[in-house]
């Protein structure tokens, strides 16, 4: 089985991304299955099914995204070698741009769209200067030259990374994006063992204990303040 | 390609004179640099933790990120060798199966081809084909020559350089800049050296381009359709690295389309056009008529239809003629006068 990670900010076109790229990976007559990662809601996971993509959706809640990625990842991949699958892709949102769940080894995909702004490039972090392809979505909507701005942009941060432009609303570009996801020669049994590319973001403080007063005295553990002086 | 070791051992100051475009990547790498005469390995081994977290990389490995940003810039500023003097079409397969009823198309730079066919039947998939210069690994089996050679692999991949530009129509922009502050935003990712000279001839284009003149400090978002479009064209005509050029229609309100595709053609770029418009269609020097997924035909535009389309711009310009007179408040005439009116100007 290939395991393939799919990262990227929140409502950037990873699931439209990925439901034309597996049409694509079905054309070759591929099995593949998705496990969806979020925080508090998606329902995302309707449109796999609707797709005939074996799916399963996991809530973080009130745990950090990443965090629970990588508790869960171990499971993900059993869970998708007793379906026989030929791919799995695991699929999560971005939140705070310091995201970072790739997998040494794994395949690692950073989607991120035209809208975002020129210079989110620079604000994402890990999850873009790790990937191995960026995948760039929206380029329907915006001048030509706002595109060719947006992924020089991409290169600057990320120099060895793959770029691709892909419509998620017409597939253009998925079809060529696929060939490149599955290679029959990687087999992944487990991923017990590897490592992440990147340390994921850590707080440890006391808020993450389920602190709710504000105030110094109530700060303890992993704190950082803003610095607020003059220039 | 210069080697990350020595790289490492090199002052960022050293750096910057040797690769002058390199500035950029340390500043959107958030490299912390307190003293540009340090090396990079006496600046990494200062790095507080915090610091060490936003820059993501190691030494090494900002090193042999340092050098694939050099290497990439270094293709990038490599024109010569991205001239594209003749694009070719091998024929594949449609939908069922069925060969195309062509062998090859061969377009060369300045040429004009339109594209016509219905929704679905294909262009999509036709231009996906070019921009991916398949090699009948796609779905229609087609192979894309360039300068009658299988082209590099560079134009699937590489983020700044892409063989296809695109204008479409819903196309806006979406930076909060002037009009002047994206062009000059534009050029800087383009590394021109006459960037001033360049941008100044962008803008005169444009205005000439659109029905409304427009300022060097109008905000881009607040252009009119007309005025965007013509900007657009402009800039993608003159400052586009990409050699082919895609229109997805243009409307015809607030430009000269005709001027709009003699600018592209002018610059040397190959224009394919997707249009139902008979004028645009008509100002190709071919049509590719796409249906099921395959090329059917590939008519050259006869002697006969650039008659027509003399005639067919009369008829435009009586539309135009008549929009202009709603807009400033004049009484309409008939039609028939607006010919006569038309003919005798």
């Amino acid at each position: 089985m290939n395991l393939v990670t799919f990262s990227g900010p929140p409502s950037s076109g990873k699931t439209a991304v990925i439901l034309k790229t597996i049409e694509a990976i079905h054309q070759q007559g591929l099995k593949v299955g998705v496990v969806k990662f979020d925080c508090l809601y998606t329902d995302d996971d309707e449109l796999y099914r609707k797709a005939g993509v074996p799916v399963k959706k996991g809530l973080s809640g009130s745990l950090c995204p990443d965090h629970y990625f990588v508790s869960n990842i171990e499971e993900v991949v059993q869970w998708g070698k007793e379906r026989d699958l030929d791919l799995l892709i695991t699929e999560s949102a971005g939140l705070c741009n310091r995201c970072s769940p790739y997998i040494k080894d794994i395949k690692a995909i950073c989607v991120i769209d035209n809208l975002s702004g020129i210079n989110t490039p620079k604000k994402i972090g890990p999850m873009l200067k790790t990937a191995d392809i960026v995948v760039i979505t929206k380029g329907d909507i915006v001048s030509q030259a706002e595109r060719e701005v947006f992924a020089s942009r991409v290169s600057t941060v990320n120099p060895d990374a793959m770029v691709m432009n892909i419509n998620g609303l017409t597939g253009q570009g998925a079809f060529e994006f696929s060939t490149l996801l599955y290679d029959e020669d990687d087999h992944i049994e487990t991923v017990t063992g590897k490592k992440l590319r990147f340390s994921m973001p850590s707080a440890m403080c006391s808020y993450c204990l389920g602190e709710t007063r504000i105030g110094e005295e109530h700060q303890l553990g992993n704190v950082r303040k803003i610095e607020l002086g003059d220039e | 390609m210069i080697s990350k070791d020595k790289l490492k051992n090199l002052s960022i100051n050293q750096i910057i004179e040797k690769y002058p475009y390199t500035e950029g990547f340390f500043e959107d790498q958030k490299l912390a640099v307190d003293d540009k005469d340090k090396t990079l390995k006496e600046i990494f081994s200062n790095l507080t933790r915090e610091e060490m977290e936003d820059v993501v990389f190691d030494v090494d490995q900002f090193a042999d990120s340092l050098a694939s940003h050099i290497k990439n810039m270094q293709e990038f500023l490599g024109e010569n060798d991205s001239v594209v003097g003749r694009l070719s079409i091998l024929a594949g397969k449609d939908k069922d199966g069925e060969e195309e009823s062509y062998e090859k198309l061969d377009i060369m730079s300045g040429e004009i081809i339109s594209i016509v066919g219905p929704t679905g039947s294909g262009k999509s998939r036709l231009l996906a084909d070019i921009e991916w210069t398949a090699q009948g690994d796609t779905p229609t089996e087609r192979k894309i020559l360039i300068n009658d050679e299988v082209p590099d692999k560079k134009w699937r991949f590489t983020g700044g350089k892409k063989l296809v530009a695109q204008l479409s129509q819903n196309m806006n922009f979406v930076m909060d800049l002037s009009v002047m502050e994206f062009l000059n935003l534009h050029a800087e990712s383009r590394l021109i050296d006459n960037q001033e000279e360049i941008v100044e001839r962008i803008f005169d284009e444009a205005n000439y381009l659109a029905g409304e003149k427009f300022s060097r400090e109008t905000q881009i978002t607040s252009l009119s359709g007309g005025q965007s479009r013509a900007l657009m064209i402009a800039d993608t005509a003159i400052l586009s690295s990409s050699p082919i050029i895609l229109i997805d229609e243009i409307e015809n309100a607030g430009i000269n389309r005709e001027k709009a595709l003699e600018l592209l053609v002018g610059e040397e770029k190959i224009v394919l056009m997707a249009t139902h418009d008979p004028i645009l269609a008509l100002m190709g020097d071919k049509r590719i008529i796409i249906n099921n997924g395959g090329i059917n035909d590939i008519i050259d535009t006869t002697a006969e239809e650039k008659e027509l389309m003399r005639e067919l711009k009369v008829l435009d310009k009586v539309m135009t003629d008549l929009r202009d007179d709603l807009r400033y408040g004049n009484n309409l005439s008939r039609i028939s006068d607006e010919l006569a009116a038309v003919k005798n100007s």
